[in-house]
Parts: structure tokens; C-alpha cells; sequence
């Protein structure tokens, strides 16, 4: 079933999509680890665990729609030795119990679980489904790790990563049918981004470094063969570990980016990918012009997800303007030039599930 | 076994002279929360919950660090003893209780003596409003109304592993108006976490003053009862009443509602009504005043 995509030449080749991969693989994964509890708060089935409940059903805790005192127990149990992976969307783990992850969870650095579905715009269902501000409001809470997913094998391999975590984990999960952009062979690495396109050993000074988090990452794939054919050097680096966020290689590559630097994510300019890596640019010192794209102070509403890219400016044709903008040169990319989108209509499908 | 009711007195007696001394020399304390809770912790401490004993009165080591991932962190439960399936937990949700919780801790020989000398000094474990690494504290409490759900946690963990231990709760009364502490009641009752035991001090006050003006919870028994819990109305000063609700047999989670009068044994205090919340003295007369107070309460001068 699986045709490995080599992470090392991203082009038109048509990439695998996967159905609910959460689904069986937690199943599965979770069969020898006793520990592992299952907390939800009324989306049991839209986060992808009604089949793990029915399969664990002594480890599963319907909590009701009451997140914050779902956080508690989260944190009782996990003082007990238990490993709770609370599966809600993304919004309602912290925007209603922000107070109670960061004083019952984050303080005591419990190994809690957040497994938040739905970021950015990655559903219709509107403002108060959309997790924009997530990584911006969560970058300020001490001891927790952010994970952010990007694709199949991520969202597979992120388990093991966030089991491994002594303290408490906030995950940006996908769910329903998403691409498999990165070989199973290469898991989920903490703190580590993961290198996409050509080599790049050979690129001059002037080169733009272009770095992607979650679904921004098909998006940039897809743009990026395209530029490179009008010989813009562009290297791209796909984060999906936004906390800490201290990966030498990131580091390196925006003090080699003299070309400039873009970020793009599914989440607002402020807070998030965007301002970790200004951070740290401005920590080194690096001086490099940075183009962050991303929900420019606004919030999103109920449209499909590619509607939503297209009008925040966080797709494929986004990215070349903001690549043009860095070379100041025009690149004449069209929307034909683009590598065909997987399947353009995936997210149609997503939509009647998405509640 | 009987509860040795001359004791608990004895220990009520205690928390009261101990926080008023505090307060005095420090010019300020949580002395209406002593007056109100100090039967109910002389009971939670003095035999009434199932705590091990401990070997010799708690050090309160200084202040290193707050919890990181992977490190041990101190706690302030050992106080209470090693953890163990059979001993009870007991959890202080309103950590500006600390000061009277602490007095209650030396009286029954859990705290060192001079702990207290410690109190909300620079570097010191012996904060003002405890949080996990604070003697006593065995959770992060002090914003209101998140240890009854931590709590649910470890008691349905412990109803997971077979524990025959209980997990009790001092809560406040004001946390009844924080919609948190109704989701975890229903949640207890939902789940049969049963492992729980709750003890209110209803002393009507809070803050901003008189919680009838505030912001109205009665008739919390009826509230909680309508929600799946099992309710004993007592006088919260009255220790016989006291501990036999809090041996009172139900197969729901258990709360006792614990009447009291936060004036209790320092009349003086009726002064400062409405507003009890926290002792600061306005002139040094009034401090004098309390110095008096102290010597009819203590039987000696400061």
C-alpha cells in the first residue's frame, strides 16, 4: 500500500493518500501499553477513537463537554501513573482550559496528552472550530512540548514521540484522508525538521530558505519545483517541532539563507512559527529578511480548506509571490505550473465529516 | 476506632493561637479562615482522615526549583506521610488556607515547630499561598477549583488500580460559584468515583465580602444532591457532628457541608465584618487590641 515518495525529490509524483490513519494505528499501538488512557469531551468519532473505545473500553473516559474539569482528572490520573491522551478539537484544549492546563497539568509537568484536531483551517466548521491562535498561546506555557503534523506517517509516528515525553504534549493532529508526503521508514523525530527537495549542498549565498509546518508543507511542494525551475535556489525545511524549538539544522540553515527567509503555517502570523524562528533569527543575530505568512490578525471562517488557503494566503501561490517578493524578481508561475494537487477535491469530502 | 474528639479540640486550639500570633507579629493573615476551618483541620488532621504517620516533624527544605519534565520535584505531601493503597490522600483546594494549614501541621507534630518562621520569606518552600512543594500540599491548587477534578483523577486511578484508600477535599465554599467544581461533581457522580470525600468550609465569606452579596450558592445542599452527591449538613465547630459525617457510610461521592462562623473564637474579628478575608491591622491600637485577644485566647502575652 505504500509507495514511498524519497523525501529527497519532491515533484508531480502523485502521492499516496490515507484514510483515517489514527484510527487503527492508535488501536494498535496501544494494545501493550496498559497506561494509556483515552479521555474525550462529546467528539469520540470526529477525533478517530469510537473504534478504540469499543476496543478499550475499561481505559476509555467519556468526560462530557466539560473540558476543564477534564483537564483535572487528566492530571489526578496522570499523578497516578496513567498516561491520559485527551482527544478533542484543538480549540477546547486551550482556549476554555487554558487556566486549568497550565496550573493542574503544565505546572507539575504531568504526562498529559493534548491531542488537538483541527488547527488552523483545516475545517469548514468556522470561527469558533479553528484552532488559529493555538501555537501562539501554548508557546507561553512552560514544560509543554508542541508538535505540529503534517501528513500520514506523521501522524502515525508522532505516538511514539510523545510517549517518550516525561511532561505533558500538545500535538496539532490531522484527521479523514490526508497525503503521505514523508517515507514510514523516516518517523516523527522530536526536534528535528525534516529536509525536503533537492540537494542543496551545492547552493550559492543567495539561496531563500522556505520553512513549512503542517498542512503549509503539501502546499509548499507543490509551489517550490516550479520556482526551482526558474532557477531560484529555494531549500525547504518542514518543521513539526515548534516547542522547543532549538534544532541546530533550522539554525544553520537561516544563518546560510542569504536569499531571505519565508515561513508559512496554518495558524496566525503572530505567535507561532512564524515568531519562533524571528526569535531565534534575532537571537543569533542573523540579519536575513524574513516573509512570514500566515492568518495576518484575523480570524477565518466556514469555508472548505482550500478556500482558505487560497484567501489567507497560505498556499502554493502565496508562497511563489512571497518568493518573488525575497528575488524581487517576477517568476511567471501560473496556476498550471503548479504541481497538480493531489486530489482537489479531498477536502470536499472532509467537510461532511467534520463535525 | 473513636475519634479522640479532646484532641482535635486541643489541635482547634492550637491553629486558632498559632495563626493569631502569626498575624500579629507579621502585621497580617488569613486569620478569618483560620477561626472558621480550625475544627475541620484539626479533625482532617487529627485522626478523622487515614493519613501515615509520618517520623518526625517536616524540615521544610528551601526553595530550589519549580517542576521541569523529568525532574522530581519536591512535594509537599510527604507531611502526610508515604503513599501507600491503604492510606487516605488528602487535598487543601483554597492554598490561601496555607497558613492555617501549616498551624495544623505543627500541632499535629507533621511540621517542624519554627516552619512558620519561614512563612512567605524569600527562598522558602513555606509560601503564602502553597503551591505542590509546599508542606501540605500535595497538588497546585490556589486558583480555585481545580482540585476537587484533580483529585476525581487520582481517586478513579486509584479505583483502577484497587485502592482502598480514600481521596479527600477541603474546598472552600466560594468555589461552588466556579463552574469547574460542578463539572467535576457531576463527573464524580457519573463515573461512581466514590473514592472521594469532600469537606466544605461554608463560612459565607469571601473576598469581596458577605457571599450572599456576592455571588449566592444556596441551597447548596440541594444543588449537590440534585447533581449526585451525598450531603451531611453539620455545625462545623461541632467535632462530634463533624467526624461522624465524615464516617458517614454512602455509595456517592460524599460531601460534608461544614457550617461556620469565621469569627469563631476571636470575637474581635466582628469588627472587621463584612470584609474578613485577610487580617492587615490600620493602626497599631488595633494591633493592640489583637496582642489582648491573643493573651485571653493563649492564656499568655505575646
Amino acid at each position: 500500500m505504500t509507495q514511498q515518495n524519497p523525501a529527497t525529490e519532491e515533484g508531480p509524483t502523485p502521492v499516496e493518500l490515507v484514510r483515517r490513519p489514527h484510527l487503527q494505528n492508535f488501536i494498535d499501538w496501544s494494545a501493550d501499553k496498559p497506561e494509556v488512557l483515552v479521555l474525550t469531551a462529546d467528539l469520540t468519532n470526529s477525533c478517530e477513537v469510537g473504534p478504540w473505545r469499543d476496543t478499550y473500553p475499561e481505559r476509555y473516559f467519556s468526560m462530557g463537554m466539560a473540558e476543564q474539569n477534564m483537564m483535572g482528572f487528566a492530571a489526578g490520573l496522570a499523578r497516578e501513573g496513567f498516561e491520559p491522551w485527551l482527544h478533542t478539537f484543538a480549540v477546547f484544549l486551550y482556549r476554555r482550559p487554558l487556566d486549568q492546563l497550565l496550573m493542574s497539568v503544565a505546572y507539575p509537568s504531568l504526562p498529559v496528552r493534548l491531542i488537538g484536531f483541527l488547527p488552523g483551517v483545516t475545517t469548514p466548521g468556522g470561527v469558533t472550530h479553528q484552532a488559529i491562535d493555538d501555537l501562539a498561546v501554548l508557546r507561553a506555557v512552560p514544560n509543554l512540548t508542541i508538535l505540529s503534523t503534517g501528513d500520514a506517517t506523521e501522524v502515525e509516528s508522532v505516538l511514539d514521540v510523545i510517549h517518550a515525553q516525561p511532561g505533558p504534549v500538545y500535538v496539532r493532529m490531522l484527521r479523514g484522508e490526508m497525503p503521505r508526503l514523508f517515507p514510514q521508514s523516516e518517523p516523527f523525530a522530536l526536534g528535528r525538521a525534516r529536509e525536503l527537495g533537492p540537494d542543496h549542498s551545492a547552493y550559492g549565498p543567495d539561496h531563500v530558505l522556505v520553512l513549512t509546518e503542517g498542512i503549509c508543507t503539501e502546499e509548499a511542494m507543490r509551489a517550490l519545483p516550479a520556482v526551482r525551475e526558474r532557477g531560484v535556489q529555494v531549500r525547504h525545511l518542514h518543521i513539526s517541532t515548534l516547542k522547543p524549538f532549538d534544532d541546530a539544522t533550522v539554525l544553520d540553515a537561516l544563518a546560510a539563507a542569504g536569499g531571505g527567509v519565508v515561513t508559512m503555517e496554518n495558524h496566525l502570523r503572530t505567535g507561532g512559527l512564524g515568531s519562533a524562528v524571528a526569535e531565534v533569527m534575532a537571537d543569533a543575530g542573523i540579519g536575513t529578511r524574513l516573509v512570514r505568512l500566515g492568518l495576518d490578525d484575523t480570524y477565518a471562517h466556514g469555508a472548505s480548506q482550500g478556500h482558505l488557503l487560497a484567501e489567507y494566503g497560505l498556499d502554493a501561490a502565496a508562497l511563489v509571490r512571497a518568493v518573488e517578493g525575497l528575488t524581487g524578481e517576477p517568476l511567471g508561475i501560473t496556476a498550471e505550473d503548479l504541481t497538480e494537487l493531489r486530489v482537489a477535491d479531498v477536502h470536499s469530502t472532509a467537510k461532511a465529516e467534520a463535525l | 476506632m473513636e475519634p479522640d474528639l479532646d484532641r482535635m479540640a486541643q489541635i482547634a486550639h492550637g491553629i486558632r493561637r498559632r495563626v493569631l500570633e502569626h498575624s500579629i507579629r507579621n502585621n497580617g493573615g488569613y486569620m478569618s479562615q483560620a477561626c472558621s476551618a480550625a475544627e475541620l483541620l484539626a479533625a482532617c488532621y487529627g485522626g478523622a482522615i487515614r493519613l501515615a504517620q509520618v517520623d518526625a516533624p517536616y524540615e521544610p527544605p528551601a526553595f530550589t526549583q519549580v517542576p521541569a519534565p523529568g525532574i522530581q520535584s519536591v512535594t509537599g505531601a510527604v507531611v502526610h506521610g508515604p503513599p501507600s493503597p491503604e492510606a487516605d490522600r488528602f487535598i487543601v483546594s483554597p492554598a490561601h488556607y496555607a497558613l492555617v494549614v501549616y498551624a495544623a501541621l505543627i500541632e499535629t507534630g507533621r511540621l517542624a515547630e519554627h516552619a512558620l518562621e519561614q512563612f512567605n520569606a524569600d527562598g522558602s518552600t513555606v509560601e503564602m499561598i502553597g503551591a505542590e512543594h509546599s508542606p501540605g500540599f500535595e497538588t497546585t491548587t490556589g486558583s480555585l477549583s481545580q482540585a476537587l477534578s484533580q483529585a476525581g483523577g487520582i481517586a478513579l486511578a486509584r479505583k483502577l488500580k484497587g485502592h482502598t484508600g480514600r481521596t479527600w477535599v477541603f474546598l472552600s465554599d466560594g468555589e461552588f460559584q466556579e463552574g469547574q467544581t460542578w463539572e467535576a461533581v457531576q463527573a464524580l457522580a457519573h463515573h461512581q468515583v466514590t473514592g472521594v470525600r469532600v469537606i466544605v468550609d461554608v463560612n459565607q465569606a469571601q473576598c469581596d465580602g458577605p457571599m450572599e452579596d456576592v455571588m449566592r450558592i444556596e441551597p447548596l445542599a440541594d444543588r449537590l444532591r440534585a447533581f449526585g452527591a451525598s450531603v451531611d449538613v453539620v455545625d462545623g465547630h461541632d467535632l462530634t457532628a463533624l467526624t461522624g459525617a465524615m464516617d458517614s457510610a454512602s455509595d456517592k461521592p460524599h460531601f460534608v457541608l461544614a457550617y461556620t462562623d469565621p469569627t469563631r473564637g476571636l470575637p474581635l474579628l466582628e469588627q472587621r465584618r463584612p470584609v474578613l478575608h485577610y487580617l492587615r491591622f490600620t493602626s497599631e491600637d488595633e494591633r493592640a487590641k489583637y496582642a489582648d485577644a491573643y493573651a485571653e485566647l493563649a492564656g499568655r502575652s505575646l
